[in-house]
């Protein structure tokens, strides 16, 4: 009995409170444009989800405090796939099926959109990766598409920059055995570097997680070479470096966007000096665009520079709305083709034209890595 | 020959380090007969302390080094207690299976409380030993190669001393033989277990320690990898067998560290599972264990 007198003043509370749960959604999704974001916010390649979602989140409060596009606000929906494979299907699933989005923006990993797009594609709703470079991510389907250059791209960019500007012939290659994007980006740095002339004294494979890399060196070593390309992920590349300067292994080390996190300084420090990558963007290029972008970002996130993939992050948005707007409506299959005629959309990481493969053709800038800092070198257009 | 000798030292210090780790699954295994699958999270926490500790200290110096050492030791062997009093205490008795699926439970809630406490994101860990490198003639050891080798026979000496030449020690080996027996005799079985996964925990911390030190980037999953190969190495060795265990770590390091060198790098995995199989088939009990039937 004083249980039941103690329970019922509350039932008026929960019965409204259930009331305005019910309702809300209800309310929000007549009103809201609903775009939905898959990313690593956590794990292992944390640093790059955490980058994106911050590129993305600026560029919807940007276009929201303009008034919006069609009318409407437009909403993000985030789910964090924890850098674990089959995470990001998941999410995939749980954003298009209960939060009803109209389109995908993830992810940066190519593993982990490759696992994403399928479900886009089966339900039709367009899917646009900030940072997957590997080509079989666009050929899943008509709707997946991507704003960043693709591995054949970036191989051949940096097979062209060792043969060329370094006038290196022999290239050592360390590459994952398994990850998509690693494997992808040596084969096509061996395919453009070997038809150039370039020989490839020796290719040496890790497991991903590994820390102990000396045996890979010490065969590298062994076979001499002016060059290294290592195609991975800043974790792997940091300690190579590191571990290779210990053994006394002195020539550059090439890499590709994998290389993009403040980490990779931290752990790797001085001996990175004299390297290179490719990447999608260079918070020290001086151009309009650029200068703009890195003012607004460092502004909104307590001074933070923004690198490749919060550009990236930013520019996937910023496609997307644009053909949101050309399309007229949020409709699957007339967004699909109002993405695929983007042509020239000028963002943060440069001039972007959709090519008839969904893929995005863009220049590619090459960083330098001199007294522990980065600087820009140069950009190669398409 | 230079690289062949090369390849030696890098498969010694690899070794070393799988030894470490090795050395407290199979203390832990010796005694209770149960396979604290937490060990390599506990490891992973001992690189942990580490990093707040060593941020403090002077970096380069060995005793700054052996310092953040002791911290990440101590630090390991009140956490291992810690585990053994609330988890496994209350399950001691009970099916060993219920006991095995806690362990597995205990490590899943390390790795994901570390991400929650310490950030997902791998971190730099601060040089805390002098990072000078030796080279020889073309043989090139780095100075972190040295002190892992050196502080992983050190520690391996110690334990074997621990276990069979101090009271401390037998009351172990006692415990291990015959619970009940042991207790008759007035041993406290408490106590006994307690020390033992303390000291096996301290093992791990240093061990976390070492391995930050050679390979400076953490993240609260980096015992899953070490964790599994130190756990193969210590039943290759012969689980419960202090010398095997090193013997094993030594023989995982080497045979991972040639693959890997060698044209068939993308096999390495494969190829070190298939000796190690090959070898438990001809020896069951591992390297240096020994057949024993089970108690009726």
């Amino acid at each position: 009995m004083t249980h039941d007198t103690h329970r019922f003043p509350r039932r008026p509370l929960q019965a409204l409170a259930l009331a305005v749960c019910l309702a809300l959604p209800a309310l929000r999704a007549q009103d809201t444009i609903k775009v939905g974001e898959y990313a690593s916010l956590t794990g292992k390649e944390a640093s790059f989800g955490q980058s994106s979602h911050k590129g993305i989140t600026m560029a919807f409060e940007q276009i929201n405090a303009a008034g919006g596009v069609l009318g409407r606000k437009v909403e993000l929906i985030t789910e964090d796939d924890q850098t674990v494979p089959g995470q990001s299907a998941t999410a995939a699933k749980k954003l298009i099926a209960r939060e009803k989005v109209i389109a995908l923006l993830g992810e940066v990993s190519s593993g982990r959109s490759l696992e994403a797009a399928p479900i886009a594609q089966a339900n039709r709703v367009p899917m646009i990766a900030p940072a997957a470079t590997n080509p079989k991510v666009t050929q899943v389907g008509s709707y997946i598409f991507r704003v960043c250059f693709i591995d054949p791209f970036q191989g051949t960019v940096m097979a062209k920059f060792a043969g060329g500007e370094l006038k290196a012939h022999r290239v050592a290659v360390i590459s994952s055995v398994s990850n998509a994007y690693s494997v992808g980006l040596a084969k096509y740095f061996r395919e453009k570097f070997t038809a150039d002339g370039g020989v490839i004294p020796v290719e040496q494979k890790y497991s991903e997680g590994d820390k102990d890399f000396r045996a890979q060196l010490t065969a590298v070593r062994a076979a001499g070479c002016d060059a290294v390309f290592v195609p991975g992920y800043y974790t792997e590349a940091a300690l190579i470096v590191r571990q290779a300067r210990e053994l006394g292994i002195t020539v550059p080390f090439l890499g590709g966007d994998g290389w993009v996190s403040d980490e990779l300084l931290q752990i790797a420090g001085d001996s990175l000096n004299g390297c290179f990558y490719s990447t999608h963007f260079a918070a020290e290029n001086n151009s309009d665009s650029v200068r703009r972008f890195v003012a607004d970002y460092k502004a909104r996130w307590e001074g933070e520079t923004p690198d490749a993939f919060a550009a990236l992050g930013y520019d996937a948005a910023g496609v997307l709305v644009d053909a949101i707007r050309r399309a007229g409506t949020t409709d699957g299959p007339r967004l699909r083709d109002a993405l695929a005629a983007t042509t020239h959309f000028n963002g943060a990481t440069g001039d972007t034209t959709i090519d008839s493969n969904r893929d995005a053709s863009k220049p590619a800038t090459i960083i330098a890595i001199r007294d522990g800092k980065l600087a820009f070198l140069e950009t190669v257009a398409p | 020959m230079s690289e062949f000798l090369q390849q030696l030292i890098n498969g010694l210090s690899l070794g070393a380090i799988y030894a470490l780790i090795a050395l407290g699954y199979t203390m832990v295994y010796g005694v209770l007969r149960f396979i604290n699958f937490a060990h390599s999270d506990v490891f992973m926490v001992g690189a942990f302390i580490g990093y707040y500790v060593g941020k403090h200290l002077p970096h380069g110096t060995v005793w700054g080094g052996l310092l953040t050492m002791a911290a990440a030791m101590a630090g390991c062997a009140v956490l291992g207690m810690l585990i053994e009093r609330l988890v496994y205490r209350p399950l001691r008795g009970g099916p060993t299976l219920n006991v095995l699926i806690t362990a597995i439970g205990m490590s899943l809630f390390l790795e994901y409380a570390g991400q929650l406490g310490f950030g997902a994101t791998p971190r730099a860990f601060p040089a805390v030993f002098p990072t000078k490198v030796i080279e020889y003639h073309g043989l090139i050891v780095s100075m972190n190669q040295v002190i892992v080798i050196g502080v992983a026979a050190a520690l391996m000496v110690g334990l074997e001393f621990t276990v069979f030449r101090t009271k401390i020690g037998t009351a172990m080996r006692a415990v291990a033989l015959n619970p009940g027996a042991a207790q008759l005799v007035g041993i406290n079985i408490d106590v006994v277990i307690s020390f033992t996964f303390g000291l096996g925990s301290a093992l791990a911390g240093a061990g976390g320690v070492l391995y930050a030190v050679n390979y400076p980037s953490i993240d609260p999953l980096m015992g899953v990898v070490p964790g599994m190969k130190a756990f193969v190495a210590a039943v290759l060795g012969g689980i419960g067998n202090i010398p095997g265990a090193a013997l094993g770590a030594l023989i995982l390091g080497m045979v991972e560290t040639f693959v890997d060198g060698s044209r068939w790098s993308t096999y390495k995995d494969a190829i070190a599972f298939t000796i190690l199989i090959a070898i438990l088939l001809f020896r069951p009990a591992g390297l240096l264990g020994r057949m024993t039937s089970e108690k009726v």
